[in-house]
């Protein structure tokens, strides 16, 4: 047999620009090449590109076309959010010529909040967090990237979301990070069709455990939402919070400025990411768009790049994310221009088309803006710790996008046509309030509050998440003072967390903290999605009170995840959830600072059903603790003190968790919080605990009352007595169901110890509030009905039994499955 | 006065290091980070240094074996270290940088610096991060754990913290030297299993050092727990003045000063 030896492969053909024949396509020719390529343009896009390359008289390279399918994909420029809408709800019509400016920041500029110092524009949203240090915060989907390759899709997502702390200004430090998933619960058998749910939670734990482990950077919060729907589409939040100085929040790029591509090199990993993103999924999504992390790669670039930022090199830095090369430089030379050379690039392997080179998202790269005076420096600095990079070129004045291969210009654009040629279009989007189902079916019915409240315990959606976050070195830099899991043993379930970032400002003598929560509920969206999101943003701030944080200066992030736009009821859903987002932020007088939206997350199946997932709003919230030392955890402290509920409790059964229990998930109204009168409470409640006059505080949410009053107690091993007749409600409200398990919002459960009272209800004046019980010496959850009788009585050990056995008996079935 | 140098060491995947500066800060020590690069060129000495720490991280992403890579790099520097050792200074190696020291046979001690002990993967087979009990051996050496209480807490954070040695005769011979410094305890001072132990060490071994006790290797992480509110419990309670792993580190610069 004769030995075959190893050639490396042929260099392309000697044309790297063949042209595509566009000019003269009919429609059918051209939808053709755009399924073939993956472009994911439609016609009108399609016709506008014909119609620029006829006035320029020549063909596109395949490079060019690769080029403004990427920047004019729905992930890159965001085209439902900032396109035409027209929207019916009943008898009235609104229009939105851009959705997002209307809505989300209209509220944010309305607000002229002081502290905001970069919003809607940089790679993360910055606000002010002391007189010398700034604070980016960024949370990102990588949901399609998850469903086709969990591991790879969550590792990119924290490494993706970290380089955009890192590319904020002139780069941040990534002090922490925080990750939220939707997924389906992982239970019952492995479907024949779709990911397995358990190996879908087990993988994409791991990535982000994997990734964000090797950086240092403590994961120290999140959320998972366990639903059906999400089978086939898992939402994956990745988030990070850094800090920068204030100096460094400004960047630009100015003509002469070297573009210096730093981090790992460029492969044919991650082709086609932002086009496969902006369209469903199906059985043969290709998984070749996902890439796989390098973290230790991205720790040495963070390293230098931070030393780089300090000693004042650099005019501007990005990331490279969806679209690679080709997205950051484009982006960062859009007001100038940009020349490449693409031989420069240092690739992973030879043979690369340019069109690859310069679309290729292998991860671990940024692209830097460097005077030229400071080059030899920040070489220097690379060379040091063995970081590679590449010189690829320099911004221009000529507005214009060039770009070389072997001596052939292979793009030649307009920046014009690029960021604005794309066509505008319209949207219809309707929306259908879904048939009102009265809340008296729940109100009778088998079933005792203490069967209810174990199994609510144990419901997905309360349960203990400790099985993840132990596998997160959430205490890394240091700066954990108020941890996830909380309590005498170390497992309660916090609200927030409060991180102390000593180990990015170097001041350890300060006690200033930041506080991180989030807000989602997809059960109240699938009823009305503005109450969702009043609800989200409620939850959020509800979490951040709950720890200590000034909420007067907190900050929202939004993360919108719907099905496909173009679907008139989807998109009616989404411009509800906006509408709920404007009148959240100008409510609480809360602004956004940052936001992404993911959309056609929805899946056809081997018999071309359409599975799509609710619409699924993420509102996660940012605020300063001024002095950490009078942060807050959920335990109870001690016997003998009294328990005070905060806010009003109404009949709000409907999407929550009692009534999806019992059967009937969309039975009852909708909590609907509202906004004004919630924002005094909060500040009463936020400066009573800073004041020092709480001992334990949580938040209401899913499971309302019984669910807030077991956790607090078990967390802390002291028991409880509440007196459900004493809840603040409304005349007429009897049924101890409702009482303990309404999800009504602006609530939470206080422990004040006996000889703060007097101060605190003092401080609390105006708020509406109740003494419902006390705590008690005895390890037991004891709750009397609105009739004064006893209703339940239950060892809390018992109680937290159910409330931690859900998620690792689970994973242990799996692991015993794989065994056998 | 001049403050004693600490020169904590960093390669690519190193990231504990500003944590740990930070509480070299508060221990009254002048803390210096340098890159392997600045040692291997000469342009950092360590024998100018008065502390020596390697702390923790995923040194080249623990490729090969936790620590493995770092390890073999610290052998260029071998003479180096043995003489920073002999000369009593102290040296501490944190998670991390205690998989160091042992990869790099300066831990179990022995004279020529041949590896006798090793790390695998947790019990559990995950990542760990939460709080332990430590007991500390009052029979030890270890100038870090002087006049502390004999039982502390500190964090773990680790996927591959199982201590385990070549040989019984290692262990029967760290017995012996009293240079098991720490080891997992229940909260009644008890060794006990899975989560105390949180890795299946044997013998419970969370801390080791030289027998003359100052070069000290350990999991857990004392730089994480420097003010009371580190400590998972603070809102609770009341008895904690400060941090214990603050305490750990004044030792040290207080034995330099």
């Amino acid at each position: 047999m004769p030995v075959k030896t190893f050639k490396p492969e042929a260099p392309p053909p000697a044309s790297a620009r063949p042209a595509i024949g566009l000019r003269d396509a009919s429609p059918a020719k051209l939808q053709d090449l755009n399924r073939r390529h993956g472009w994911s343009l439609n016609a009108a896009e399609l016709a506008a590109i014909c119609r620029h390359f006829r006035s320029v008289g020549r063909e596109p390279s395949r490079a060019e076309m690769e080029t403004i399918a990427q920047t004019w994909s729905e992930h890159c420029k965001h085209k439902t959010f900032t396109g035409e809408i027209r929207y019916r709800e009943g008898g009235r019509t609104l229009r939105f010529g851009n959705l997002l400016r209307e809505t989300v920041m209209e509220a944010t500029r309305r607000l002229k909040k002081p502290w905001c110092l970069s919003v809607f524009k940089d790679n993360a949203g910055v606000v002010a967090y002391d007189q010398r240090w700034a604070l980016a915060f960024k949370v990102e989907t990588h949901n399609h990237p998850c469903a086709l390759e969990p591991y790879g899709g969550a590792s990119t997502g924290v490494g993706g979301v970290i380089r955009d702390i890192l590319g904020v200004g002139l780069g941040a430090k990534p002090v922490l990070g925080t990750d939220v998933f939707c997924l389906c619960p992982p239970d019952g058998a492995d479907p024949v069709e779709g990911p397995a749910p358990r190996l879908m939670l087990e993988r994409v734990v791991a990535g982000v455990r994997d990734y964000g482990n090797r950086m240092g950077i403590p994961t120290s919060g999140g959320a998972i939402w366990f639903d059906e729907a999400f089978r086939f589409n898992p939402l994956v939040f990745c988030g990070s919070v850094g800090l920068l100085p204030r100096w460094a929040v400004r960047k630009e790029v100015r003509p002469g400025d070297v573009i210096v591509a730093v981090g790992g090199r460029t492969g044919k990993d991650g082709l086609h990411g932002a086009t496969f993103s902006s369209s469903g999924l199906h059985g043969d999504s290709p998984s070749s768009a996902v890439q796989i992390g390098h973290a230790i790669m991205e720790k040495r670039m963070l390293d230098v790049l931070l030393k780089a930022r300090d000693a004042k090199l650099l005019r501007s830095v990005t990331d490279c994310g969806a679209g690679g090369f080709s997205s950051a430089i484009g982006e960062l030379g859009a007001g100038c221009g940009a020349r490449v050379k693409l031989d420069e690039a240092k690739l992973k392997v030879q043979g690369l088309e340019p069109w690859e080179i310069w679309l290729s998202e292998s991860q671990e790269r940024m692209i830097l803006a460097c005077p030229p005076k400071n080059l030899k420096a920040l070489l220097d600095l690379f060379d040091a710790e063995d970081v590679e990079y590449s010189l690829l070129g320099e911004f221009t004045a000529d507005r214009r996008l060039k770009v070389e291969f072997r001596g052939e210009t292979v793009i030649d654009l307009p920046m014009s046509f690029l960021h604005e040629g794309l066509p505008k279009r319209t949207l219809e989007a309707q929306w259908n309030p879904p048939p009102k189902v009265s809340a008296s079916r729940i109100k009778s019915g088998s079933g005792s509050c203490s069967d209810a409240l174990y199994a609510l315990l144990s419901h997905w959606n309360v349960c203990s998440r400790a099985w993840v976050i132990r596998q997160y070195d959430h205490e890394v830099q240091g700066g954990a003072v108020i941890k996830a899991l909380q309590g005498t043993a170390h497992d309660g379930p916090g609200d927030a967390c409060v991180h102390w970032p000593h180990a990015a400002t170097g001041e350890v003598d300060g006690f200033s903290a930041v506080a991180i929560a989030h807000g989602l509920n997809p059960n109240y969206g699938r009823l009305d999605p503005y109450a969702m999101a009043l609800c989200c943003a409620d939850e959020a701030l509800r979490n951040l009170v709950s720890v200590g944080a000034d909420v007067s200066r907190a900050s929202f992030l939004d993360n919108f995840c719907w099905g496909n736009p173009e679907d008139p009821r989807t998109l009616g859903s989404l411009v509800r959830a906006a509408l709920g987002c404007r009148d959240a932020a100008l409510g609480y007088q809360v602004p956004f600072i940052s936001g992404k939206d993911s959309l056609y997350n929805e899946y056809r199946d081997a018999r071309g059903n359409k599975h799509s997932i609710p619409g699924t709003l993420l509102i996660s919230a940012v605020a300063p603790v001024d002095d950490f030392r009078k942060a807050l955890t959920l335990d109870f402290k001690a016997p003998g003190n009294a328990i005070y509920l905060v806010g009003w409790t109404a009949e709000e059964m409907g999407g929550s968790l009692y009534s999806q229990w019992r059967g009937d998930p969309l039975a009852g109204a909708v909590p609907l919080p509202y906004p004004k009168r919630a924002r005094a409470c909060l500040r009463l409640l936020s400066a009573a605990i800073a004041k020092g006059l709480v001992s334990a505080c949580h938040d209401l949410s899913e499971g309302g009352l019984g669910v807030a009053a077991a956790e607090m107690a078990f967390s802390g091993e002291i028991g409880a007595l509440l007196e459900l007749d004493e809840v603040c409600r409304p005349k007429g409200l009897h049924s101890n169901e409702a009482v303990l398990f309404s999800e009504s919002p602006s609530r939470f459960l206080v422990e004040v110890a006996c000889e703060k009272e007097k101060e605190f209800l003092k401080a609390m004046k105006g708020a509406i509030l109740a003494r419902v019980g006390s705590t008690l010496a005895n390890p037991v959850l004891r709750i009397k009905g609105t009739d004064g009788s006893a209703l339940l009585e239950e060892p809390l050990a018992k109680l937290k039994e159910a409330w931690i056995r859900t998620l690792p008996l689970a994973m242990l079935e799996r692991r015993n499955g794989a065994h056998s | 006065m001049k403050l004693p140098k600490a020169l904590i060491l960093r390669c690519a995947g190193t990231n504990c290091e500003r944590e740990t500066a930070n509480a070299f800060a508060m221990a009254g020590a002048r803390p210096e980070l340098a890159h392997i690069n600045e040692l291997k060129s000469g342009r950092v000495k360590l024998l100018e240094a008065d502390i020596f720490v390697i702390p923790g991280g995923f040194s080249y992403g623990d490729d090969v074996a936790a620590g493995r890579l770092l390890a073999n790099e610290l052998k260029r520097f071998v003479v180096d270290l043995r003489q920073f050792i002999r000369s009593g200074r102290p040296v501490l190696g944190v998670c991390n940088g205690f998989q160091v020291l042992v990869k790099a046979g300066f831990l179990p001690n022995n004279r020529q610096e041949l590896q006798s002990a090793s790390f695998t993967f947790n019990d559990s087979n995950r990542f760990e991060a939460r709080w332990t009990h430590l007991r500390i051996n009052t029979h030890s050496n270890c100038l870090f754990t002087k006049g502390l209480p004999e039982m502390i807490e500190l964090p773990v954070a680790h996927a591959e913290g199982k201590f385990v040695v070549k040989t019984p005769k290692v262990l029967e011979e760290l017995k012996r030297s009293n240079s098991i410094v720490l080891r997992y305890v229940n909260e009644t001072g008890e060794p006990a299993g899975y989560p105390y132990n949180p890795n299946g060490s044997v013998f419970n071994i969370a801390a080791i050092s030289n027998p003359e006790g100052n070069c000290l290797g350990l999991m857990p992480h004392p730089e994480r727990f420097i003010t009371r509110y580190h400590h998972p419990n603070w809102t609770r309670q009341t008895f904690h003045k400060e941090g214990v792993g603050l305490e750990m580190l004044r030792n040290a610069v207080r034995h330099v000063s």
